[in-house]
């Protein structure tokens, strides 16, 4: 498990790595995780062409702080070793690994980093990796693959492949989901990685939109993979904490600093025992809070 | 000698065409005195003609000033119909002094210029061809480009002394009672052609829909018409506007928009009872979008928008979001077509709209103004008439004169492609950045370091980055690499006017 486990990953954008215009603005939107792709939105011919832009994009131009990931062609194609050591070479956050079906690959993935590291002077271990996870195999083994690298920092429920693999196709209320989704969560969760929902596709469906990121919300993913910068502020707005929540968490981090004061390990409030989820969500809620401009430098909650 | 904005005027030039470098954008008290045009009494029953050709003959003669306006834009039937029959009579010196020109108009304008019958040019702008044509020295004398509100002071001064105007309305009577609202080919406001009408020796209509006399109501009067034409068809309503104005989806404009919001909301104009001017671009229209949420919320109203206008707009004023439109031209049919039907949209012309030499124009009582930039520099000054070839390809329309607003946002990407929109020194200073307050880019915003005011209130708006302009152009250049300088020769091509009459900038051929 990497050790950036706080980072928030509401969003993560897909950006298709052969589109210089898109390359290029991918930091003006204030997306989490930015998600360069190799493979899927990249014709054949521009293989080449899409990893040496987003290599240079890396080298040149500024994402601020969001966190940056490319997803690499597959194993099984003649792309993928190339991308993995370009990336790398880049200094690229983060591989993401497509169809990933068994902790092997993974393992694979984390050996070709490791040996890319070296080759290039890297930091070893500084590169991290995450897995999609696209099929019922895939599904299946979840628990095992959020698990199978100390590099892994979340993994990510791809639903287009998944419901044809499954028979199916995606459906407005994503009944067809239901298992993948809490398969891949409680995987995540087990794991101590995060955990992205798919993509959701109709831009003109907010309704939807809306809907299906609350549901996700709801069961306790960090965030959701995009496919429009619109999305973005979509998707923050579900995840803003209220402002009771905000005055809670900060009562909580009040009194454990209270607590550090007074030397004491017991950390109370209002006269009750502060354990330690109380604390956790205390402190990710206070992060969501900054995060959406809601709370000052000092965590004052500010009045919309 | 050299403007205020630091550019190097051609002194042989200025001294020839009797010009003063542009010093300052306080316009201060003058006492003006204007002009007033030959009057051809009429008894008023012999006004309509039967063919151009005629009436060119009758009006048009060798080193006259004649004038059109723009408001069909690219739709446009009369322009090329009238420049023909004059071209073809062999009329030679003119002087074309149009509210702008549009492409369609362009092919015509140089052939004109080639045939000799064209030999001073003044506008609000020019693009495509026409624009390449005189950068690359393709007319003789320079152009002369003036705002819409410098064009209405230019000729009430008889800077521009309009010989003969030639007016396209979509219907007249046939004494000459006139608008823009009824007919085919409708445009909405006249805005830009009153001022013709008003000034010029002689005014001649063409229109291609002859109403019962008296046509009401009426924006050109037969008090001021010589001559009205019947011609087949004035322009063609599927170019006159953008047609059903569509909300940009773009996630860049979309962002600048929502940002420029944010400025405008938090800065002490956004209260009951203000002002705005927003345009038509893109980013334009989805301001008004979440401006009018923001007015929602907030329960604040405002007074007039004002300008060229679009639907969003004139869907504010049907909401009584906005109370008044004062409408010096229509951008779209939409809001073209509101102008005919709610007593609220005031029909305005330019002089009223724009002009500084005034009794207060009312530009001079609007708080907030959107407008855009092709480069803008370190110093806030503003081109929007060269391209990043040096070409010219824009216009000035109502920049100059709107950004005397108490709070004007300049929006714009910080690079375009791999152009750099903020860059150290702009090709062609037109706007000066005396009058310019906020930039807003896609990365965040810059405040003009003398309005101490807005940096106080600007500053700490969550999810808003302020920067210093000299970042944001390090910013742009980091992204797109330092441009080759742009290689220019000596001869002016064309005199950019401050909206006071001075020169604040030329433009230079460009050298290929």
């Amino acid at each position: 498990m990497a050790e950036n486990e706080e980072r928030l990953r509401r969003t993560m954008m897909f950006v298709p790595g052969n589109n210089p215009a898109m390359v290029k603005d991918a930091g003006i939107y204030g997306a989490d995780s930015i998600m360069f792709d190799l493979e899927d939105s990249v014709s054949l011919p521009e293989k080449d062409a899409a990893r040496l832009l987003v290599y240079e994009a890396l080298q040149t131009q500024d994402y601020g702080t969001a966190e940056m990931v490319v997803r690499v062609n597959g194993q099984d194609t003649p792309f993928y070793d190339n991308d993995v050591k370009a990336m790398v070479k880049a200094g690229i956050d983060v591989i993401r690994l497509p169809k990933a079906e068994s902790p092997e690959m993974v393992q694979k993935l984390d050996a070709d980093i490791a040996a890319a590291e070296k080759e290039f002077g890297r930091e070893a271990g500084s590169t991290h990796l995450m897995a999609a996870i696209e099929s019922a195999k895939g599904v299946l083994r979840a628990a095992d693959i959020a698990a199978a690298s100390d590099r892994m920092i979340g993994i990510a429920l791809s639903a287009e492949d998944y419901t044809t693999d499954m028979k199916t196709h995606r459906y407005p209320d994503g009944r067809e989901l239901e298992f993948a989704r809490n398969m891949v969560l409680h995987a995540a969760r087990a794991a101590g990685v995060a955990a992205f929902d798919t993509v959701f596709t109709n831009m003109d469906d907010t309704e939807g939109f809306y809907r299906e990121t609350e549901y996700i919300h709801q069961l306790g993913f960090d965030g959701k993979s995009l496919v429009n910068p619109r999305q973005i502020p979509m998707v923050n707005k579900v995840y803003e904490p209220t402002e009771a929540e905000i005055k809670n968490a900060r009562n909580v981090i009040n009194a454990i600093q209270e607590a550090k004061l007074k030397g004491s390990g017991v950390i109370s409030m209002n006269g009750q025992m502060v354990d330690r989820p109380v604390v956790l969500r205390a402190q990710r809620v206070m992060k969501l809070a900054k995060a959406s401009n809601l709370v000052d430098e000092e965590g004052n909650y500010l009045e919309k | 000698m050299k403007s205020k904005v630091n550019r190097e005027l051609p002194d042989d030039l200025m001294q020839k065409l009797d010009y003063k470098p542009f010093e300052t954008t306080e316009i201060g008290h003058p006492e003006i005195q204007r002009v007033a045009p030959k009057v051809h009494v009429s008894t008023g029953d012999d006004k309509i003609v039967d063919s151009i050709k005629q009436v060119v003959a009758d009006t048009v003669k060798d080193g006259m000033t004649i004038s059109f306006h723009h408001h069909f834009r690219n739709g446009d039937f009369v322009f090329n119909q009238v420049m023909r029959v004059i071209i073809d009579a062999g009329i030679k010196n003119l002087t074309l002094a149009p509210s702008s020109l549009t492409g369609v108009m362009n092919d015509m304008v140089i052939e004109a210029i080639k045939a000799g019958t064209i030999t001073n040019i003044t506008s609000s702008g020019m693009r495509g061809s026409l624009g390449d044509f005189v950068s690359h020295g393709g007319l003789k004398n320079p152009v002369i480009f003036r705002s819409h509100g410098n064009r209405a002071r230019a000729i009430e001064h008889g800077d521009i002394k309009i010989d003969v105007a030639f007016l396209g309305v979509p219907s007249a009577d046939r004494l000459g009672n006139a608008n823009g609202m009824e007919g085919n080919a409708v445009f909405g406001s006249l805005g830009y052609a009153l001022m013709d009408a008003q000034y010029a020796d002689q005014v001649v209509l063409l229109t291609d829909n002859i109403v019962d006399y008296p046509n009401t109501p009426a924006s050109i009067k037969q008090t001021q018409v010589d001559y009205v034409v019947k011609v087949d068809k004035v322009g063609d309503p599927d170019k006159i506007g953008s047609g059903a104005t569509r909300f940009t989806k773009d996630p860049k404009e979309l962002k600048i928009a929502s940002m420029v919001n944010d400025v405008i909301t938090h800065s002490p104009y956004f209260k009951d009872g203000f002002s705005f001017q927003t345009g038509s671009g893109g980013a334009a229209l989805a301001v008004t979008r979440y401006l009018r949420q923001s007015m929602i919320d907030n329960q604040i109203t405002a007074s007039f928008a004002l300008g060229g206008i679009t639907k969003p707009t004139t869907d504010l004023l049907n909401e009584g979001l906005v109370k008044k439109v004062m409408d010096v031209q229509d951008f779209d049919k939409g809001a073209a077509d509101s102008m005919h039907t709610n007593g609220n949209q005031q029909e305005i012309d330019a002089s009223w709209y724009a002009d500084p030499d005034n009794k207060g124009a009312m530009v001079d009582q609007l708080d907030v103004v959107i407008l855009s930039a092709l480069e803008i520099d370190t110093k806030f000054n503003v081109n929007v008439m060269t391209g990043s070839d040096g070409v010219i390809r824009g216009a000035i329309g109502g920049h100059q004169d709107a950004a005397t607003g108490k709070l004007t946002i300049i929006s714009a990407p910080l690079v375009r492609g791999r152009i750099a929109t903020v860059v150290p020194d702009v090709t062609t200073v037109v706007t000066p950045g005396d009058s310019v307050d906020v930039l807003v880019t896609e990365f965040g915003i810059a405040i003009n370091p003398k309005r101490t005011d807005l940096i106080a209130v600007l500053s700490n708006i969550p999810g808003l980055p302020v920067y210093k302009i000299e970042d944001l152009q390090k910013m742009a250049e980091k992204r797109v690499g330092t441009p080759k300088p742009l290689e220019f020769t000596d001869r002016t091509v064309a005199l950019i006017e401050y909206r006071d009459g001075t020169v604040i900038d030329t433009v230079k051929e460009v050298k290929d």
